[in-house]
């Protein structure tokens, strides 16, 4: 365990705003969003702040997601610090200029209140949205907590603005549970956080009249290829800077933020992979069952994109059968998380056991009892290459 | 480690009656109080008077699961007409508390529910509107929660009750919502 440097204070607080005080302290240059439905309170909360006069950022408020995310890709070239909040149907909205931000290489921070895609008509958690967006060249940093999104907030910026990386971050929590889910949250002071995220230094910005460049200009046959390459090289720089980042972080809360995280791991032979919330209730789950002798561990992924194939594949190589919790679905192959969990173990000579279990969509709530069913499958090893469903009407479990 | 390391609590009412605010509240107090906390309602449709949860969670250590609240150690029902309607008793053991917005007994509730663990009630809505002018039972009945768990201290709700209302009501008006806590807390039987 790290000291923790930066002095701070605990409030109760949700999700949605422990990420506006994280705007709040950050203070961007510019945050345009979609003011209403099905839009999160962060941009509510920041607002409020901006209304206050706390922030001076020039708040954009447009009529819809794209034209939100098409401000937000403006002023990210302009060479502003720039930020957004969005989930569901917004996120889905904004989608074509989503692939812009990043094919600009616009250092855009946005955090996403996951939920789910409709129809059937719905508002509830699943990761649909993001996970949807997985292809679209944005990092994606998954959170547990309120406290995790909080901080992961300052570490996003750094991570989006590194002279590196220059490529736009979602940061992702659980809509309506880790949203709206009152919280201890350390708050940590003003001035600690202003110092880590430091000021905006673009080396190349519209806005930079003495040296003019072209943004957004069309290429064919000639050069796309390349500069798409050169996207994958930014991703391919992340892991590097985001670790070298949460150092830093680290130094100040004392807090970890690697590419996942491991909870009694060590000679876990059951193990689960998830993410965000589900990792909090799974959690509980191994504790009571380690009280009880059984030899169960968690993989937290915080890092879906890039993904760590190398590392993940070392941190389950002593496990015997692992068990990968999707909240989103890829119909008709297999389930996101599970996919990169394969991906990552083909390389391996001795492989663990793998069953893909599919959970919460639409809000349906994991419960302990499924956790725990899944872990004891697992100790069992019923493993198959079939999808089980936790929580499903015509399921048992 | 037994699963009641945490204290368990759920709340009904109906959609307006401010049952969110209320877990709100009790969950503020008690992190001022040192302790780790979690309140979050059952988002349903969120209609206006219809029936709906919250759920607050108390503990000396780290909270890490978002499982619904399945079995509180104590109920607190904010509307007397669900009472009947919705199952307010739910996975509630033979030490569970529960606690009624009414003006009808402990033994008239009993038949209602079928439950045989401590029943306690208390006509928080008829303070509301003698105190309060308006039927506003949710804060009151925090007071009910105090005299019967001692899980929170009442200073520290009279403090968090104070920083939300002192600037949006004014002086006279938190006092009024203060005095309805501790008269709940006095008459709960």
């Amino acid at each position: 365990m790290i000291m923790a440097t930066a002095k701070g204070k605990i409030f109760p607080l949700t999700g949605n705003y422990a990420i506006a005080e994280a705007m709040r302290q950050i203070n961007p240059d510019v945050v345009a969003a979609y003011p209403i439905t099905p839009q999160t309170s962060i941009v509510e909360t920041f607002s409020k702040f901006a209304n206050d006069g706390k922030v001076d950022t020039e708040m954009v408020r447009v009529e819809s997601e794209h034209s939100a995310m098409s401000a937000c890709v403006g002023a990210a070239m302009a060479g502003a610090r720039t930020m957004t909040a969005t989930c569901s149907a917004g996120l889905a909205l904004m989608y074509e200029i989503v692939g812009v931000a990043s094919g600009l290489r616009c250092p855009i921070v946005m955090p996403v209140a996951n939920r789910a895609i409709s129809a059937p008509i719905n508002i509830h958690c699943d990761h649909s949205d993001s996970i949807g967006a997985r292809d679209l060249g944005w990092i994606q940093i998954y959170n547990e907590t309120a406290q995790e999104a909080y901080e992961n907030v300052f570490l996003a910026v750094r991570l989006a603005e590194h002279k590196d990386i220059q490529l736009p971050v979602m940061v992702c929590e659980d809509g309506f549970i880790t949203s709206h889910c009152v919280q201890n949250v350390k708050i940590y002071d003003d001035e600690t956080m202003k110092k880590f995220v430091g000021e905006n230094k673009p080396e190349h910005a519209l806005l930079d009249l003495k040296n003019p460049i072209t943004v957004g200009a069309i290429e064919l046959q000639d050069y796309f290829f390349e500069t798409k390459r050169q996207q994958q090289d930014a991703m391919e720089k992340v892991p590097g800077v985001f670790l070298k980042v949460g150092n830093e972080l680290s130094m100040l809360t004392g807090n970890d933020y690697g590419f996942y995280e491991e909870y009694k791991m060590n000679d876990a032979e059951a193990v689960i992979v998830t993410m965000s919330s589900a990792a909090g209730t799974t959690r509980a789950v191994v504790d009571r069952m380690r009280a009880d002798g059984k030899k169960v561990g968690l993989l937290r992924i915080r890092l879906f994109r890039p993904f760590p194939y190398k590392e993940v594949a070392k941190a389950l190589s002593r496990a015997k059968n692992v068990a990968v919790l999707d909240r989103s679905m890829s119909f008709g192959a297999n389930a996101p998380l599970y996919g990169e969990i394969m991906n990552a173990l083909y390389p391996m000579e001795k492989k663990p056991g793998l069953q893909s279990y599919t959970f919460g969509l639409g809000g349906r709530d994991l419960l302990e009892s499924h956790v725990e069913h899944v872990y004891k499958e697992m100790l069992a090893g019923k493993v198959s290459d079939g999808k089980k469903y936790l929580g499903l009407r015509e399921e048992t479990v | 480690m037994t699963k009641k390391a945490v204290f368990e609590i759920r709340i009904h009412g109906r959609g307006g009656q401010g049952a969110k605010s209320a877990s709100q509240l009790i969950v503020e107090a008690a992190l001022d109080q040192g302790k780790q906390i979690q309140a979050f309602p059952e988002y349903g449709p969120e209609r206006t008077g219809a029936p709906m949860k919250t759920y607050a969670r108390i503990s000396d250590k780290p909270i890490t699961t978002y499982e619904p609240v399945l079995e509180p150690d104590i109920v607190l029902v904010i509307d007397p007409t669900l009472v009947g309607q919705v199952d307010v008793t739910q996975g509630l053991g033979k030490d569970g508390i529960l606690v009624v917005n009414t003006v009808e007994s402990t033994d008239e509730l009993k038949k209602k529910t079928g439950f045989t663990g401590k029943i306690y009630t208390v006509d928080a809505t008829g303070i509301s509107i003698d105190l309060l002018g308006k039927n506003l039972p949710n804060t009151p009945i925090i007071g009910a929660l105090i005299k019967v768990t001692g899980v929170i201290d009442i200073k520290y709700v009279e403090k968090r009750v104070e920083g939300m209302f002192l600037k949006k009501i004014g002086v006279e008006k938190t006092q009024a919502n203060i005095d309805a806590i501790k008269r709940a807390h006095d008459e709960v039987k």
